[in-house]
């Protein structure tokens, strides 16, 4: 493989985009509700530059601590230096309280970074967890640093097109399933709509027992509006992960 | 002081910020659109009818510049009474949409109009046509317009049907626009709907005040 080509290619696909920072991007897609007995958490995994797709599996849920949880959306670099300082400091305060912070002192962490360097940052964060004293908890904490606890919250380009998808379909004391099929489907609505999010989603599922994460890759992404199927061929071949569409 | 001169906004040019929106279904389409026509942060008009005739069974829904689509809906207007006089009948609905795309691709610089036409014709049945700005024309089963539009195309996505009769497309139309106006800062106002079938046209409106709660609104009190 010509390592030089491809850096070439990449660089040409930028050059030639309108988009003049050439920067890596989180376009995103991000999701995050809360259920009966906890929260569910759900990204895509596009990051684009310009209009190169420098990352098409990305991880863009980042773990603070063992019970919480912080969804990334706008510059890449920034979001991922906010998550490592109040993953920092989260640790430092697990250690001084000896259990787990509460959801809401590290949403403030979160939302206080966002507010002192506001004229810097360009991070749009959500920030979901579950702690003994208030169950599963989401917080959004846009760019500017504000911090609004929400029952369910969206982010990034891709979440304009889902806002009236969340208000008709979002219900109080959903079940797990429930909940995990929402924010999936969820997130597949955006991706299908915004050219910045797609590829594949990963959601984590924080209950009183745990993380578990899922991982639904592009060929098993659902489908809606005016979408083709993957061809049967492909699929019978066990190839499906290859679809080119 | 930018920040203190009101006029930046309160004059600005009329734009029908907008949700807009066709479905056919068999025998017929709806048309739905809100009624917010704004100029800047004012609203110049909270029950505007963006709805607009272009025949007798041939309607418009008009979004982005409220001059400039007024001025093409004119222009098309006259066009189409030409037609038919000379036709000695009524237009089809892809010739009214050809005539529109035509005025929208060749002025592209000048014009900032989104525009959905649909309408019924012996011809094609209930059609709907799409002329977003730029001036492409797009024959689809469904489409939505306006700035709202953003806000609704997943919901759309997922609860459309090609096979909804003529109460389950107008239940589409008008769920679809109360979570635009719900989540659009340029929506507003009422919900109009025109139903065009073989049978003729019938015109509808929803006063916003009736419009059902979404997520986080509380419903209208009783007494209103």
């Amino acid at each position: 493989m010509d390592l030089n080509a491809f850096g070439r290619g990449a660089a040409q696909a930028c050059s030639n985009s309108k988009m003049s920072d050439a920067e890596p991007h989180t376009g995103t897609t991000i999701v995050a509700c809360t259920y009966n007995g906890g929260v569910v958490l759900g990204a895509d995994g596009r990051v684009s530059t310009g209009n190169y797709v420098s990352n098409r599996a990305s991880n863009k849920i980042m773990q603070l601590t063992d019970n919480v949880y912080l969804l990334r959306s706008g510059s890449a670099a920034d979001t991922q230096a906010i998550g490592d300082y109040v993953r920092y400091f989260s640790e430092q305060l697990a250690g001084e309280l000896g259990e787990d912070p509460s959801v809401q002192t590290i949403a403030n962490l979160v939302g206080t970074m966002n507010y002192n360097n506001k004229n810097m940052l360009m991070g749009a964060l959500l920030v979901a967890g579950i702690d003994k004293h208030s169950g599963g908890q989401v917080f959004g904490v846009p760019i500017g640093g504000t911090i609004v606890p929400e029952k369910w919250a969206i982010d990034g380009s891709g979440s304009t097109y889902i806002w009236g998808y969340m208000d008709s379909a979002w219900k109080p004391d959903m079940t797990r399933e429930e909940a995990e099929g929402f924010v999936t489907e969820a997130l597949a609505l955006a991706m299908a709509r915004d050219a910045s999010s797609g590829g594949i989603i990963r959601t984590v599922t924080l209950d009183k027992d745990g993380a578990t994460m899922r991982y639904v890759g592009g060929n098993e992404v659902p489908l809606f509006h005016e979408e083709l199927q993957p061809p049967a061929a492909a699929a019978a071949a066990g190839t499906a992960s290859m679809v080119v569409g | 002081m930018a920040d203190y001169d009101v006029t930046q906004s309160y004059m600005q040019d009329i734009s029908l910020g907008t949700s807009i929106i066709a479905v056919s279904f068999k025998g017929g389409v709806v048309l739905g659109a809100d009624s917010r026509t704004s100029s800047g942060s004012y609203v110049a008009n909270r029950v505007q009818d963006k709805i607009t005739p272009l025949a007798d069974t041939v309607y418009l829904c008009r979004s982005g510049s409220a001059s400039d689509t007024q001025a093409i809906a004119s222009y098309v207007q006259y066009w189409i009474a030409e037609h038919q006089a000379e036709k000695n009948g009524p237009v089809d609905v892809s010739t009214a949409a050809n005539l529109a795309m035509q005025l929208s691709y060749n002025n592209k610089n000048m014009l900032q109009a989104g525009l959905i036409i649909a309408g019924w014709d012996k011809q094609g049945g209930g059609s709907v046509y799409a002329i977003p700005l730029g001036g492409t024309l797009l024959k689809v089963p469904y489409t939505i317009g306006g700035s709202g539009s953003a806000y609704i195309t997943g919901w759309c996505d997922k609860y459309w049907r090609d096979d909804f009769t003529e109460e389950e497309a107008r239940a589409f139309v008008v769920k679809a626009l109360t979570h635009a106006i719900a989540r659009d800062a340029s929506s507003g106002g009422c919900v109009r709907t025109v139903t065009i079938t073989q049978a003729g046209v019938k015109r509808d409106f929803i006063p916003g005040t009736k419009l059902a709660a979404t997520f986080g609104e509380l419903p209208t009190p009783a007494s209103s």
